[in-house]
């Protein structure tokens, strides 16, 4: 059993026309992740949402780090949220929250 | 530093405000070479005006037409005709004798296949062979993978994942493009590069997919359009004065 796990913090910007919440984008991902990687997939990522600004459409979540690309493929096959047409953009990813803000100047 | 091309842009050329929105996501996402399939009715003008507005992005375009012709003599006319009026040729192989000539023929680029018929997918070990010999490439799109849902999805998987795996033992190039005929199915090449994971393409052989294989398909085309190119291998290097009696 690895005594620390390695995570990673990733920086996503939801593109849409309406405004949507942190619960609707949360959803969205675990919705799209499940489809993709199913219960088992899901259970190996240790998937958590850190923050999610609905004004500046900004937001984090933090994964375990074997499961990033699991995580992006997830993000990417995103494409509607309440029935509109959303995409969701990965501006960053990071080792530490204090790396990942200041590359990508959240 | 890599440059990411996407090849496959299809926005309504009509459509002047999508147009602008497409390319400047495009920009946003790192891209910096796009592929707009155009008309093949289109003036040179209207060419000129595109170029005008990716160069404002600061992205270099690519004039693309897709063949979508529905017999092998059909797809020799259109080619001799289209072959020096754009860039990059796409053939949209909708039947098995059509595929068969679009990989023989060198004047061919991409071979696309139809993404929601997975019986009339026809990359199989024969069509390889021909398109290894004849350096086309295999053009995957990515926005029916993100538009599809799932029994389709899954089909599409599990087709791309047998013809990716059959283009890397026989050596022909795989690009990835989006395909996006709006800007939500537009995607940064990393995004594309864990979806295509999905297929089994290892990140690094599809983040080459989506950099330096369509660069090298645009490089070898700009060259053969060039007015100095005589055939390959063979350029005119100097005219009149400079060039030595002999």
């Amino acid at each position: 059993m690895p005594r620390h796990v390695r995570r990673r913090y990733l920086a996503l910007r939801v593109l849409s026309e309406q405004s949507i919440s942190k619960r609707d984008v949360m959803d969205a991902v675990w919705n799209a992740f499940l489809q993709l990687f199913g219960e088992h997939g899901a259970s190996q990522t240790n998937l958590t949402f850190i923050e999610y600004n609905s004004e500046k459409s900004c937001g984090i979540v933090r994964c375990s780090h074997k499961t990033v690309e699991m995580v992006r493929a997830s993000i990417a096959s995103i494409t509607e949220i309440n029935g509109k047409p959303v995409a969701i953009d990965i501006l960053g990813v990071s080792g530490t929250l204090k790396a990942l803000r200041e590359k990508v100047l959240l | 530093m890599r440059r990411f091309a996407d090849l496959h842009l299809q926005p309504s050329v009509k459509d002047s405000d999508q147009l602008n929105h497409m390319v400047s996501r495009a920009s946003e996402l790192g891209y910096r070479l796009v592929g707009i399939t155009l008309p093949p009715n289109i003036t040179q003008e209207k060419i000129r005006q595109l170029q005008d507005i990716c160069k404002d992005a600061g992205i270099d375009l690519v004039t693309r037409v897709d063949l979508t012709s529905k017999t092998p003599n059909q797809l020799l006319r259109e080619l001799r005709h289209f072959r020096r009026k754009f860039e990059t040729i796409s053939v949209v192989c909708t039947s098995k004798a059509v595929a068969r000539q679009a990989a023989k023929d060198r004047r061919v680029d991409l071979l696309s296949f139809p993404a929601t018929s997975s019986r009339r997918r026809f990359f199989d070990y024969a069509e390889a062979e021909l398109a290894s010999n004849a350096l086309s490439s295999l053009e995957v799109d990515m926005a029916p993978l993100l538009s599809l849902k799932s029994f389709s999805r899954i089909q599409l998987l599990s087709s791309l994942r047998k013809e990716v795996a059959i283009a890397k033992k026989f050596g022909v190039p795989v690009v990835i493009s989006s395909g996006a005929t709006n800007v939500y199915l537009m995607r940064g090449p990393y995004e594309y590069a864990a979806l295509a994971s999905l297929f089994d393409m290892a990140v690094s052989f599809a983040l080459r997919a989506l950099s330096e294989t369509p660069l090298n398909i645009v490089k070898r085309n700009r060259e053969k359009l060039s007015p100095n190119f005589i055939a390959p291998g063979i350029r005119i290097v100097r005219r009149k004065r400079n060039c030595p009696d002999t």
